[in-house]
C-alpha cells in the first residue's frame, strides 16, 4: 500500500520499498486502483465515506499475503479502525482478515522478516522521531531503533522528547496553523540541538510536517523516510 | 442554562495565547515539570499499571449502578446528620447554595479548589447575593485576585510568572513583595489567616463520596480544605455525581494513582475524610454539613457517546501532556474546563454545538489517552464529537464541501488520478525548486510557515509499471 501521500509527494520513497522489499527476496505487487487509506475523512467525523474507502482497500488487497504500509498512521487505520467501520459481518471479517496482515514498514522488516542489518545509504547521524500513531496507536517504538542503531555507516542520537507530536495531525495542520507550527518549532529545535544531519520518520504526515518547517527555517537538517537511509543490499553477517 | 460561548473565534484565542511571552514561559516550565514528575512517581510504582486497570473497573462498575450508590450516599450522608440536595442545572446548585447562605445569614464564605463550584459560576452568583467569596487555594487565590478564571483544573495559576504573581500581590494587597514562591505563599496565608476566622461558611468541592460511609473525600496540599471544612459554622460540598465510589477499598485504589497523576506526588498532603456535621462530644467541624449532588448534564451521558469521560478523575495529566494545552493554556479553550478532557466535559455540560471548533483542537496524538489514570479513550470521543459535528451538518459549509470532494475523489480512482495530474498543472506558477512556498485557499494556511512539497513529476502509481519491468529484466 503506497498511501496517498507517499503516492503524489514521497514516490521516490515507495521506489525505495520496492527496491527494499526485493533485495530482501520478497515479492512485491502492488494492486492498482488505491488511493488513501481513508484516515483523513475519519478523523475529521466523514465516517460513512471513510468506511466506503476502507471498503474498497479492503477488496483492493484481499489476495495480498501481506501488506506493507510506509506510514504509521494508515497502518494504523487499517489495523485498528477498518473492522469498527464495517456495519456487514462479511464485510468486518474481511477487514479483520486484512488487519491481521497489515505492518507498517519498520515492524515488517524486525518483526515479520527479523532483518535488522541494513547498510546507510546517508551516512551521518541521524536521529528519530516517534510518529503519534506508530507508537501510541501500534505501541511500536523498537523497530525503528533497533534498524537505526544496527545501521552500517551511520550513528544513532536519541531524540529528546522524541514521543511528542509533531504537530501535523492531518487537518489539524490547517485547522490550527499557528498551534500546529508552534509544536512543529518546538520538536524542530529539539533536533537541531541533537546535531543530528537528518531525523527520520515513519510517517508520511510527519515528513511533510517536519520537511516543511525544515526548509522553510532554511536547516541543514533533513527529514528522511526510514527507507531513504536503509540501503537496499543486505549486510552479509 | 449553559456557559455561554466565548466572543472571539477559537483560533483567534489560541493565537493571542501563542504571542504571550509570559505564558508561553510560565506553561514550558510548569507542565515540563508535571511530565517528569508524574513519569517518575510512576516508575518507581510498578503496581501503578495494574491499579490504573482496577480503578476504571471500579468506575465502570459505580457507573452501571449509579443510582444505587447515590441512594446510598445519601442514606449515610444523612445518617451522619448531613442534609442532601439534588440539582439538575447550575441554576439549580446556585439557588440551593444561596439558600444556605441566606438561611443561616451568612456574609463571606471560604472556599477549598473546586472545579464543580467553577463550572456553575458559584462565585458570581454568591457576590450578587452579598456574600463574599473568598478562594483560599494559592492558585485560586491568585486568579480571583486578578479576576481570572483557572486556566488548568489542578493549577489555576498555571498561567502566570512568580514575577508577574508578585506583580498582583503588590497592586492588590498594597504589600511589598519579590518574585519568590516562599515570600508569596507566606503573605497569602497571612491574608487568608483572617478570613478563614471571620467566615459563616465554608464551600469545597468533592474529590470523592464514598457511599458506603456517606464520607466526602477532600485531596489538598495547602491544608485549606481542612480549614473550609472544619471552622465555619456551615459546610457546603458542592460534588458531580460521578464522582461517588463503593466504598473505602475503593478510594485507596483511586488515592494510589491520583496524585501521581497529578503532581507526581505518591499522595497529596493532605487527604481529608468528611464525615457530616460535628456531633455530641466533637470539638470541631461545622453545625451544619451540606452535601450539593450535580447533575449537568452528566447523567445523561451515562448511556451517552461521552460515558467514557464520567470516569476522569480531574487529575489534569492530559493537561499537562497534550502539545496544544502546552501550547495555548486553558484560558484560550474559552470554558471552564480545560485542555482534552475539558473539551469532553465542554460537550457535556453545554452540547456539542459549543465544541464545533473545540473538538478539532488536537492533533490526536493520544498523549493524554496514555497519561489518563484511568485510560479514557480522549482522541476516540474527539472523533466522535467530530462525527457528531459533521453529521449534524454544522461544520461550516467550506469544510463540508472539501471533505465532500475528498470523499468521492478518494472513491474513485479515476477521478483521484485526474485530481492528481490537475493538481500538477495549477501548482506550476508556485512551485520554486523542489518546494512550494506559497499557495492561495486550502493550503496558504499551511504555507504562511511551512513549505509544502510539490505533487511529484509522476507519482508512484505512474512509475509502477517501469519498477516492473525493471524487476523482469
Amino acid at each position: 500500500m503506497v498511501t496517498c501521500l507517499g503516492d503524489v509527494f514521497y514516490p521516490e520513497v515507495g521506489e525505495k520499498i520496492v527496491r527494499l522489499l526485493r533485495g530482501l527476496g520478497v515479492t512485491v505487487e502492488f494492486p492498482a486502483g488505491q488511493t488513501c487509506c481513508g484516515l483523513p475523512l475519519f478523523n475529521s467525523g466523514y465516517h460513512a465515506d471513510a468506511a466506503a474507502v476502507a471498503r474498497r482497500t479492503i477488496a483492493l488487497f484481499h489476495d495480498a499475503e501481506q501488506v506493507v504500509v510506509p506510514s504509521g498512521s494508515c497502518a494504523w487505520m487499517v489495523k485498528h479502525e477498518y473492522p469498527g467501520l464495517m456495519t456487514d459481518p462479511a464485510d468486518r471479517t474481511a477487514a479483520e482478515r486484512l488487519a491481521g496482515r497489515t505492518y507498517e514498514l519498520s515492524q515488517f522488516l524486525v518483526r515479520r522478516l527479523g532483518r535488522r542489518r541494513f547498510r546507510s545509504a546517508v551516512g551521518g547521524r541521524l536521529t528519530y522521531h516517534d510518529s503519534c500513531h506508530l507508537l501510541r496507536g501500534l505501541h511500536e517504538s523498537e523497530s525503528p531503533r533497533a534498524l537505526l542503531r544496527d545501521l552500517a555507516g551511520s550513528e544513532f542520537i536519541e531524540l529528546p522528547g522524541s514521543d511528542e507530536c509533531c504537530g501535523f495531525g492531518g487537518s489539524f495542520a490547517v485547522r490550527l496553523p499557528e498551534v500546529s507550527t508552534a509544536i512543529l518549532d518546538k520538536k524542530l529545535a529539539s533536533v537541531e540541538a541533537t546535531g543530528a544531519d537528518a531525523v527520520v520518520a515513519c510517517d508520511a504526515g510527519c515528513l511533510m510536517q517536519m520537511r516543511g518547517g525544515l526548509s522553510r527555517r532554511g536547516s541543514r537538517v533533513r527529514a528522511l523516510h526510514l527507507a531513504e537511509v536503509l540501503a537496499p543490499e543486505e549486510t552479509p553477517r | 442554562m449553559s456557559e455561554s460561548e466565548p466572543a472571539t473565534p477559537f483560533r483567534e484565542r489560541a493565537g493571542q495565547a501563542l504571542r504571550d511571552s509570559f505564558l508561553q514561559e510560565a506553561l514550558t516550565i510548569a507542565t515540563t515539570k508535571f511530565i517528569g514528575l508524574r513519569r517518575e512517581a510512576f516508575d518507581e510504582f510498578p503496581e501503578g499499571e495494574a491499579l490504573r486497570d482496577r480503578a476504571r473497573e471500579i468506575k465502570e462498575a459505580t457507573l452501571q449502578r449509579l443510582d444505587h450508590y447515590l441512594d446510598l450516599l445519601i442514606d449515610n450522608v444523612e445518617r451522619r446528620g448531613g442534609h442532601v440536595h439534588y440539582a439538575t442545572t447550575p441554576e439549580e446548585a446556585r439557588r440551593i447554595v444561596l439558600d444556605i447562605a441566606r438561611r443561616t445569614g451568612a456574609r463571606t464564605a471560604v472556599k477549598s479548589k473546586s472545579m464543580a463550584t467553577e463550572e456553575i459560576h458559584l462565585n458570581d452568583a454568591l457576590e450578587a447575593a452579598g456574600v463574599t467569596p473568598i478562594e483560599t487555594d494559592l492558585g485560586e487565590y491568585i486568579i480571583q485576585l486578578a479576576h481570572e478564571r483557572p486556566s488548568h483544573i489542578i493549577a489555576p495559576a498555571i498561567h502566570k510568572t512568580k514575577g508577574q504573581v508578585a506583580e498582583l500581590f503588590a497592586r492588590e494587597l498594597k504589600r511589598e513583595t519579590v518574585a519568590d514562591p516562599e515570600v508569596l505563599t507566606r503573605i497569602a496565608r497571612e491574608e487568608l489567616r483572617e478570613k478563614f476566622l471571620q467566615a459563616d461558611l465554608g464551600i469545597s468541592g468533592a474529590n470523592f463520596g464514598v457511599a458506603d460511609t456517606g464520607t466526602i473525600v477532600l485531596v489538598t496540599n495547602e491544608g485549606n480544605g481542612r480549614m473550609v471544612t472544619s471552622l465555619p459554622r456551615v459546610h457546603v460540598a458542592v460534588m458531580g455525581v460521578e464522582k461517588v465510589i463503593p466504598s473505602m477499598t475503593d478510594l485507596a485504589v483511586f488515592l494510589a494513582i491520583l496524585a501521581k497523576s497529578a503532581t507526581g506526588q505518591k499522595l497529596s498532603v493532605y487527604t481529608s475524610l468528611v464525615d457530616g456535621p460535628r456531633r455530641g462530644g466533637e470539638l470541631e467541624g461545622p453545625e451544619e454539613f451540606h452535601l450539593v449532588l450535580l447533575d449537568n448534564g452528566r447523567i445523561r451521558q451515562i448511556a451517552g457517546p461521552l460515558r467514557e469521560a464520567l470516569s476522569c478523575l480531574r487529575c489534569g495529566a492530559c493537561l499537562n501532556v497534550c502539545p496544544v494545552y502546552r501550547q495555548i493554556g486553558g484560558h484560550a479553550y474559552g470554558y471552564t474546563y480545560p485542555g482534552p478532557i475539558g473539551i469532553l466535559l465542554t460537550a457535556m455540560l453545554n452540547g456539542t454545538e459549543s465544541v464545533k471548533d473545540l473538538a478539532h483542537a488536537s492533533s490526536l496524538c493520544g498523549a493524554c489517552l496514555e497519561a489518563c489514570p484511568v485510560r479514557i479513550d480522549i482522541p476516540r470521543m474527539l472523533i466522535e464529537l467530530r462525527r457528531d459535528v459533521s453529521e449534524r451538518r454544522i461544520a461550516p459549509w467550506s469544510e463540508r464541501v472539501v471533505f465532500g470532494a475528498l470523499g468521492r475523489l478518494l472513491q474513485h480512482p479515476a477521478l483521484y488520478r485526474v485530481a492528481a495530474r490537475l493538481a500538477r498543472l495549477v501548482q506550476r506558477p508556485f512551485v520554486r525548486g523542489d518546494v512550494i512556498r506559497r499557495v492561495p485557499l486550502v493550503f496558504g494556511d499551511w504555507t504562511r510557515t511551512r513549505d509544502l512539497p510539490p505533487i511529484a513529476a509522476r507519482t508512484f502509481q505512474e512509475r509502477w509499471a517501469e519498477l516492473e519491468r525493471a524487476r523482469r529484466r
